[in-house]
C-alpha cells in the first residue's frame, strides 16, 4: 500500500519484530469483534504491530477504529477474538499481574475521596511499598506534573486538566517498561498540552519506558513519536505505519519546543495527515475509509 | 507567551487558595438556616394547637356523624404549657417520685438501647448480605427475592411468639433476656434497607475504576476496602440512617406488643391509660419518642459528617 516508502511496510515492521530481543508489545493477526444486540462489530482485524522496548508509537486514526479497543487488549482488560498478543514476551494476562505496565485513560479516573497525593499513591499502596518510600515517590511525581502544591486537594476541587495530570502521575508512580495512554491530553488546553508532551518525551526517555500513546492530533503524534501507526475504522486496520524522521529525533531528549517549529516536523505532520486522508482513494483497500473525526490541529 | 509558556499552566479554572473556606461558609448557612427552618415549623404547629384549641369548637368539627377535627377540651387537647409543666412535676404523688421528664428520659433511654442493639445488628446482617450479593450474582438472584417478601411478613404482629420462642433459649450461662426479643425485632425492620441501600453502593463504582484496580491486578479485598467500600459510602449513608428510623419504630411498637417494661412503648400505653385523670401526662412519652428519633437519625447524620470525604464526586464542582 505504501511501496513509496519501503521502510513502513507492514512486511519490513513483521521482520523487526522476529528479529527482536524482546519486544514491549508484539501484535501478530490479532483480530476482535464485538457481539451487538445489532450483529458482529469487527473493531479489530489483521491487526500485525511490534513496539520494541523504550520505543515511542502513537495508534491515530477516526473514532471507532480500534486504538482503545487495541490499547485495552495489550492492557488485558478485554481478550482478543484470535491471534496473538505477548507483553515483554509474556501473555498479556501475566505482563498484567507482573505490573508490567502503566495506563492512563482518556478520561482521570481518579476517586474522589482521595486527594491528590493520595491517589497518585493508590498504586504504590496496593502493591505494599513502605509508607516513608511512598511519600517521596509521591512528592517526585507531583513536582514532576507540577501540582505539588494541590497535594491535599480532592479532584472535585481541580480543574479537567489537573485531574488529568494526577492521573499521569499515578501512571508513572511505579516506573513501568511500558506506558498506556489513550489519549490522555485530550481534555487539556493547548499550553498545558504543550508542556505535558515535552514532559512526557523526556520522562519517556529518562526512563527509557515504551508508549503506546492514541492521540487524535496529528502534531502531538508527530511530536512524540518514533513511529506513528495510522489505522482506519469498520473494520479497523493498520492502514501505515510512518516512523518519524526528525532532524532532532537521534537523541529523543532534545525534542523540544523549537521542534514544533522545525521544517522536518511540518513535513512529518504532511506526511501523517496524507497517510490518514489518502487511505480512502487506495486502490489496494478498496474499502471505504472516511479519515474524519481527525482533529489534524 | 514563551516565557511564560513553561511555567504557566493555563488553567482558568484552578480555584483560589482559600476556596476550602469559601466552600465551608455556605454549608454552615445551610446548615443554620435547616436549624431555624426547624424551629419555624415547631412553632407553627404549636400556633395551630393552641389556635385551634381557642378558636375551634368544644366538641370538634364533625361532619354528619363523622368528627373530623379533635374536640378542643383540656381533655383532648391540653395546652401546650400544660404539657411542659407536667413534664417538670412528679411523675406520681408518691414520696421522692421522679420529675415526669426523668422518667421519660430513662425509658427512652432504655429504648435507644435497644434499638441500637437491633440497628447494629441490622447493620451487620444488611452489609453481609450485601457482600455476597455483590460477589456472586447467583446470591443476588437467590437472595434478593426472599430479602423482598421478608419484609412483607409482619413481624411484629408474631412479637410475643418470637418472646415465647426467646425464652426457651438457653445456652450455657447464656440467657434469653426479654429486651433481645425486642431488639431482634428491630433489627428485622433495620437490615432491610441498609441491605438494599449498601449493595446498590458496593455496585456503584464505574467501570472506569474497576479497571483501573484491575490493571493493578488488585484481588477482592483491596478492591473491596480501597474502592467499593469508600465508593458504597453515599449509598450507604440514607440507609442506615432509614435503618436508624425503622430499628426505633420497631422497638417502641415491640416493646407495647411484647409488654416489655421499663421503655418508652410500654410508658406510651400506661400513661395513656391514665390519661382522663391526667391528661397532660400523656404527652410526656410522646415527646419523649419524638426526641428518641431524633437522637437516632441525629447519630447517623454525624456519622455523615466524619465520612464527608467519602460523599465528594469526581467532577469538579
Ligand atoms: N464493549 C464493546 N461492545 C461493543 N462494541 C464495542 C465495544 N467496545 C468498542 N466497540 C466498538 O468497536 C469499535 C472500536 O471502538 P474503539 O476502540 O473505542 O475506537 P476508538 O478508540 O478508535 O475511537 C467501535 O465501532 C465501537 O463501537
Ligand atoms: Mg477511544
Amino acid at each position: 500500500m505504501s511501496d513509496q516508502i519501503p521502510t513502513t511496510t507492514p512486511a519490513a515492521e513483521t521482520m523487526t519484530g522476529a528479529a527482536g530481543a524482546e519486544a514491549a508489545v508484539e501484535v501478530r493477526g490479532l483480530n476482535k469483534q464485538f457481539q451487538t444486540a445489532s450483529g458482529v462489530v469487527h473493531a479489530l482485524e489483521g491487526i500485525d504491530l511490534t513496539v520494541e522496548a523504550g520505543e515511542f508509537v502513537s495508534l491515530i486514526g477516526p473514532s471507532g477504529c480500534g486504538k482503545s479497543t487495541l490499547m485495552r487488549l495489550i492492557a488485558d482488560l478485554d481478550v482478543p477474538t484470535s491471534g496473538e498478543l505477548t507483553v515483554f514476551g509474556k501473555t498479556a494476562t501475566q505482563a498484567r499481574l507482573d505490573q508490567d505496565y502503566g495506563i492512563a485513560f482518556q478520561q482521570a479516573g481518579l476517586l474522589p475521596w482521595r486527594t491528590v497525593a493520595a491517589n497518585v499513591a493508590l498504586p504504590l499502596e496496593l502493591h505494599g511499598v513502605a509508607s516513608a518510600a511512598r511519600r517521596t515517590r509521591v512528592a517526585d511525581l507531583l513536582e514532576m506534573v507540577g501540582l505539588t502544591e494541590f497535594a491535599d486537594r480532592f479532584p472535585d476541587q481541580l480543574s479537567g486538566g489537573m485531574q488529568q495530570r494526577v492521573a499521569i502521575a499515578r501512571s508513572l508512580a511505579e516506573q513501568p517498561r511500558l506506558l498506556l495512554m489513550d489519549e490522555p491530553f485530550g481534555a487539556l488546553d493547548e499550553m498545558t498540552r504543550e508542556k505535558m508532551q515535552t514532559d512526557l518525551v523526556r520522562i519517556a526517555a529518562d526512563t527509557g519506558a515504551a508508549v503506546v500513546f492514541v492521540t487524535h492530533s496529528i502534531p502531538e503524534a508527530v511530536f512524540l513519536s518514533d513511529r506513528v501507526v495510522v489505522m482506519s475504522p469498520r473494520p479497523g486496520r493498520i492502514s501505515d505505519i510512518i516512523p518519524m524522521r526528525l532532524d532532532a529525533a537521534d537523541g529523543r531528549e532534545e525534542r523540544d519546543d523549537d521542534l514544533r517549529e522545525a521544517s522536518s516536523f511540518f513535513e512529518m505532520v504532511t506526511e501523517v495527515r496524507e497517510a490518514l486522508h489518502g487511505g480512502a482513494s487506495d486502490a489496494e483497500n478498496p474499502a471505504p475509509r472516511a479519515a474524519r473525526g481527525v482533529d489534524t490541529r | 507567551m514563551t516565557a511564560t509558556r513553561n511555567d504557566q499552566r493555563g488553567e482558568v479554572a484552578v480555584r483560589p487558595a482559600n476556596q476550602s473556606g469559601a466552600v465551608a461558609n455556605p454549608a454552615r448557612t445551610r446548615l443554620l438556616g435547616g436549624f431555624l427552618w426547624g424551629i419555624a415549623g415547631v412553632a407553627l404547629i404549636a400556633l395551630i394547637w393552641e389556635g385551634y384549641k381557642f378558636f375551634g369548637p368544644d366538641n370538634g368539627v364533625l361532619i354528619g356523624e363523622l368528627r373530623v377535627l379533635p374536640r378542643t377540651t383540656d381533655l383532648a387537647m391540653p395546652h401546650l404549657w400544660d404539657m411542659m409543666t407536667r413534664l417538670a412535676e412528679p411523675v406520681t404523688r408518691a414520696d421522692g417520685a421522679l420529675p415526669l421528664w426523668a422518667v421519660v428520659a430513662l425509658a427512652a433511654l432504655m429504648t435507644l438501647g435497644i434499638a441500637a442493639a437491633g440497628w447494629a445488628v441490622g447493620v451487620i446482617v444488611g452489609v453481609a448480605f450485601a457482600l455476597l450479593m455483590q460477589r456472586w450474582r447467583l446470591a443476588e438472584f437467590g437472595l434478593l427475592p426472599w430479602i423482598v417478601i421478608s419484609q412483607t411478613v409482619p413481624l411484629i404482629a408474631f412479637a410475643p411468639i418470637v418472646k415465647s420462642w426467646g425464652s426457651r433459649v438457653e445456652i450455657g450461662s447464656f440467657e434469653w433476656q426479654d429486651w433481645m426479643s425486642v431488639a431482634l425485632i428491630a433489627s428485622y425492620l433495620a437490615f432491610f434497607p441498609i441491605t438494599v441501600g449498601a449493595l446498590k453502593g458496593l455496585q456503584s463504582p464505574d467501570r472506569i475504576h474497576v479497571e483501573l484496580f484491575d490493571t493493578y491486578a488488585a484481588g477482592y479485598w483491596p478492591t473491596l476496602v480501597r474502592l467499593r467500600l469508600p465508593a458504597a459510602v453515599p449509598y450507604l449513608l440514607p440507609a442506615l440512617r432509614l435503618g436508624a428510623a425503622n430499628a426505633v419504630i420497631g422497638a417502641v411498637v415491640a416493646e407495647v406488643s411484647t409488654g416489655l417494661q421499663g421503655g418508652i412503648g410500654r410508658l406510651l400505653i400506661q400513661f395513656a391509660g391514665q390519661a382522663s385523670g391526667d391528661p397532660s401526662k400523656a404527652w410526656g412519652p410522646i415527646f419523649g419518642a419524638i426526641v428518641l428519633g431524633l437522637v437516632a437519625a441525629g447519630s447517623v447524620a454525624l456519622l455523615g459528617i466524619i465520612l464527608k470525604d467519602y460523599r465528594r464526586t469526581e467532577e469538579a464542582a
